[in-house]
């Protein structure tokens, strides 16, 4: 018995490892899914202005951003006016990283992510989806705010 | 027969469970959240608000919560199906075990708002309307406004900050 007890531990040893191994990739792999940095602000303001087959107009993108919608925020009561610096979320107050991309290296690289936030926070806003070519402007504004 | 303890083991055994009980009086000052933390509830929830422990509320309330995101305190906080169901399942499984929810006597606060229970009125109730007013707190939400701790689920006396904006008599009736 001893023997056996003796020849089964490499198999252990070898299977927690790998048990490792697999979490270790798993970790990794769930970093790579939280992120998934597919695409840059340039690109997404492309995808909406086909979409919405007009140029994009960044004063009107700026205006969109900074007026109220008949709703009582603006996108600039949490993203800040403009968007450069931290914004504050208008309820909880929780902090915000600058939209602009120009100021946050994150903004706009997970299309996934772009999505989301468009649907959540135009519903907050205007009570509706926004439009391809509102989305286009408000990109074309943000991409034109450099430091 | 020699009697069952000396004096002396008696005294360590008596410190020993003196201490265990002060521990726990002392259960409010570890963290609340639970040690594993999905990043979903980080990336979804925290990015607007403190990831609030789901210690605090009790199942029914966060089943509540989870079932209208779409229209969640005046916000649409609206997920994937997926996600949803992810964490779910996690406030579910940590739902409800701070000591105070645990005691409440009914079920769920009103709106399923942490800070409408009792509890949490009790322990807040010495605090001006004008300091939840301060544009630094905003409102009752923003834990992390005085408690230094709040996004590690921290809300021990120890770690509680001056928000900004104070006058210097709000200052001084600050521990009271």
């Amino acid at each position: 018995m001893p023997t056996m007890t003796f020849l089964l531990r490499p198999y252990a040893a070898a299977a927690a490892l790998s048990r490792t191994v697999l979490l270790i990739a798993g970790l990794a792999l769930g970093t790579a899914a939280a992120w998934a940095a597919d695409t840059s602000p340039a690109a997404q303001q492309a995808r909406f202005t086909a979409e919405g087959r007009a140029p994009a107009d960044a004063e009107r993108g700026r205006v969109f951003f900074t007026s109220r919608q008949g709703g009582e925020w603006s996108c600039a009561s949490c993203h800040g006016n403009p968007p450069t610096a931290q914004g504050k979320h208008a309820n909880t107050g929780k902090l915000i990283k600058p939209l602009a991309p120009a100021f946050n290296p994150m903004a706009f690289t997970d299309s996934a992510r772009v999505d989301k936030w468009f649907r959540r926070n135009c519903n907050d806003v205007l009570k509706r989806e926004c439009s391809a070519g509102e989305k286009a402007d408000v990109l074309a504004w943000l991409n034109s705010l450099k430091p | 027969m020699p009697p069952l303890m000396s004096s002396f083991t008696r005294l360590w055994v008596g410190a020993a469970a003196a201490l265990t009980t002060l521990t726990s009086a002392w259960a409010d000052h570890g963290s609340l959240l639970p040690r594993s933390m999905p990043k979903a509830y980080v990336q979804e929830c925290a990015s607007c608000h403190t990831a609030y422990p789901p210690a605090l509320l009790p199942a029914a309330s966060w089943q509540r919560l989870m079932g209208g995101l779409k229209q969640h305190y005046g916000s649409d906080a609206s997920l994937d199906p997926a996600t949803v169901a992810q964490l779910s399942q996690w406030l579910q499984a940590n739902a409800g075990t701070y000591k105070r929810v645990r005691e409440g006597v009914s079920e769920a606060p009103p709106q399923d708002r942490i800070t409408r229970s009792a509890w949490f009125e009790r322990k807040h109730r010495r605090i001006e309307p004008a300091v939840w007013a301060l544009p630094s707190v905003k409102s009752a939400a923003n834990c992390a406004a005085c408690h230094g701790g709040a996004d590690q689920g921290r809300y021990d006396d120890d770690e509680l900050r001056f928000p900004a904006g104070l006058t210097q008599r709000q200052r001084w009736m600050w521990h009271d």
